[in-house]
């Protein structure tokens, strides 16, 4: 038997050991009646089901995996269709636009000059049809060009005038030095020399080299703090996980 | 009669004594003062759904003291309370948006309605305003009636100098745009990311095996998505040229669109329409994490000799960048979101952070107007350098210049 047969069937045998295992286990709490045979019951054990599917990609890809990401994919992509009437084309377009085509007693009066995004939106899908494809280029333009116009000053604004502004403060106050006029030079400091290894114009020798190198560690210290940060974040993520099957699922933790 | 004087003497004195604590008394509380320049007008730099009222602070605001105002929609009434505003709050230094940083505005008290009766405000008919002032026990009222109507502004001044930047900024990269164009061998510093990308290219072709290229999670309207649409033009140029494969599993629908396009023109320009298939660049879901498990299960399916992560993430960034790590591939990513840096830098073989992703596209295609726009922006961030240094010293020498100037609201 060649080693990827052995490890085929290896795979094997461990699915339907787990699968039996889901089985028993839910046949028992069931029959235990720590779970209702009603709608909460069995979505507690189809959120069961899909948490460990998920987790089992762990040990490597496999058809328990493949079945929880295809229904994932497709409830994701269900629920965006549904969210995209409900959300957009329902409130933004339909009421106070298309109902008024359809009904005659639609009260208030259609706003016309929707018109104009709806046909954008329809251009969208002259993709689909090569001799008009180029229309949706139309709608592309107003989509990019729209979006770099609303997204310049908004950067502008937030991301250099808001960050200037606390950066800009008294380093003495009555020329007294505290742990706050270390804290503004650090914090200056932190703020040219970042802004200095992001300079392209220049080579990173000498001078710049030095001071980009400060700006690197500056960067390093920040990208470190969000690191364990944000692992703390999963961390809660996978304890809510476990609490899930070993309370709700598995009447463990009562 | 000596007796008589002592009386009338000694009777003052008392008269005195019991009017001096009175009089402390009463300095201490002033006694209530009408409302004084009582005015109403149409709120400055809004989208018309607001009326300002002002008037002028009073001696006599304190704790205990309140400013009622009456609305209504006719001047003849009815008037009906709306607001009780307490004397020793709400002035108009309190929204700089509306009415700059005079010292003068913490003399002045102001109010912004926005409903009457909680209904919008009319934007067709005046609504009326009538204020009085009470300590509880005494009502004065301030004797008119102000009337406006919320108006609609075109410009809103408290961004001025968001425009000036605006200004400043396109300036310097319509110049250096300019400049550019005359001499196309403006000096880029080395990036290294980006060489590594022929590499991963090349090691792909080697291996017979496609390159995953991911756009992030942003829409059409992103700034990081438009560098990563750009940087995939370039991207596919190189794999047309090699012969090689690229597969784009896109989040958005829209970004899908412009990547088939982008792709297609590139193979149109390496002179390989014939090897462009539309299917490689597709659509999965907009859900976060069911996209993460299905490039998750791309990745270990089709085994990618590169994976290239272009653009803004999320949480899902680890999930994806993990597993790529184990698959073996070579794996370069590029982002602006700070939070995900961490983890790129940790997974990936090369990371382009934050601006670099921008650089990038330009360092690829030396384009006159990719280079200029890197240059105009490197100019602009030796501005910002100059301006945090020299506004430190101006506003610790105790000048607060600067920090007006750069102030957003």
């Amino acid at each position: 038997m060649t080693p990827e047969k052995n490890n085929k069937t290896i795979d094997t045998i461990l699915l339907i050991i787990f699968v039996a295992f889901l089985l028993g286990i839910n046949i028992f709490l069931f029959s235990g009646k720590y779970l209702h045979f009603d709608t909460q019951g069995v979505g507690i054990v189809v959120a069961a089901f899909l948490t460990l599917a998920m987790y089992s990609f762990l040990y490597k890809d496999n058809p328990l995996f493949k079945i929880a990401e295809h229904i994932f994919v497709g409830i994701g992509m269900g629920m965006g269709v549904v969210l995209t009437w409900l959300q957009v084309i329902k409130p933004l377009l339909y009421k106070p636009l298309i109902r008024h085509a359809i009904f005659d007693n639609t009260p208030g009066t259609p706003d016309y000059i929707l018109i104009v995004p709806m046909i954008l939106g329809i251009f969208m899908f002259a993709r689909l049809y090569g001799k008009t494809s180029w229309l949706s280029r139309w709608s592309f333009a107003f989509i990019v060009g729209g979006g770099a116009g609303i997204g310049i000053p908004v950067i502008i604004n937030s991301l250099i005038l808001k960050q200037l502004e606390p950066s800009l403060q008294p380093i003495f106050v009555d020329w007294v030095v505290t742990w706050q006029s270390i804290n503004i030079l650090l914090i200056l400091v932190g703020t040219i020399s970042v802004l200095i290894y992001f300079f392209f114009s220049l080579p990173h020798k000498g001078t710049i080299g030095g001071i980009s190198r400060i700006g690197i560690w500056f960067l390093m210290i920040s990208f470190g703090a969000t690191f364990g940060y944000t692992v703390m974040g999963r961390m809660s993520l996978i304890i809510q996980r476990i609490q899930f099957l070993l309370t709700d699922w598995l009447h463990i933790i009562k | 009669m000596n007796c008589h004087y002592a009386r009338s003497g000694l009777i003052t004195l008392i008269i005195v004594l019991l009017a001096f604590p009175l009089a402390v008394l009463a300095q201490d509380k002033p006694s209530l003062m009408p409302p004084q320049d009582f005015i109403a007008f149409d709120t400055p730099n809004d989208d018309g759904k607001s009326i300002s009222l002002i008037w002028k602070a009073s001696e006599s605001d304190r704790e205990g003291v309140y400013y009622i105002i009456y609305a209504a929609t006719s001047s003849k009434g009815p008037w009906k309370e709306q607001y009780r505003v307490l004397s020793t709050t709400r002035f108009k230094s309190d929204a700089p948006q509306y009415f700059g940083l005079s010292k003068d505005n913490e003399k002045w008290h102001f109010y912004e309605v926005t409903d009457i009766n909680e209904n919008p405000l009319s934007i067709t008919t005046p609504t009326y305003f009538k204020l009085a002032v009470t300590d509880g026990t005494n009502t004065i009222a301030f004797p008119g009636i102000a009337l406006s109507m919320p108006q609609g502004n075109w410009f809103d001044t408290s961004k001025i100098n968001v425009l000036v930047f605006v200004i400043v900024f396109s300036f310097l990269v319509m110049y250096f745009i300019s400049l550019a164009r005359k001499n196309l061998n403006l000096f880029i510093r080395h990036i290294p990311g980006l060489d590594a990308i022929e590499e991963t290219i090349g090691r792909a072709t080697e291996m017979g095996r496609p390159i995953l290229y991911l756009n992030g999670l942003l829409d059409m309207s992103s700034l990081s998505t438009i560098a990563s649409t750009s940087i995939l033009g370039k991207v596919a140029r190189k794999v047309a040229n090699y012969d090689s494969q690229i597969k784009v599993p896109c989040y958005d629908p829209i970004v899908m669109s412009v990547c088939q396009e982008v792709v297609k023109e590139s193979y149109l320009e390496a002179g390989r329409p014939d090897a462009f298939k539309e299917d490689n660049i597709f659509f999965i879901t907009n859900d976060q994490f069911a996209y993460a498990a299905a490039v998750d299960g791309i990745i270990v399916r089709h085994k990618p000799a590169a994976n290239l992560y272009m653009g803004y993430y999320y949480a899902e960034s680890l999930l994806i960048a993990e597993t790529g790590a184990v698959s073996g591939a070579m794996q370069i990513a590029g982002t602006d979101s700070i939070t995900q840096l961490p983890f790129f830098i940790t997974t990936c073989d090369y990371t382009l952070m934050g601006e670099e992703l921008y650089a990038a596209s330009a360092y690829l295609s030396r384009e006159p107007l990719q280079l200029g726009s890197l240059k105009g922006q490197d100019f602009g961030k030796g501005f910002i350098i100059l301006m945090l240094v020299v506004g430190t010293i101006v506003s610790t020498i105790g000048y607060p210049f600067f920090v007006n100037l750069v102030r957003t609201f």
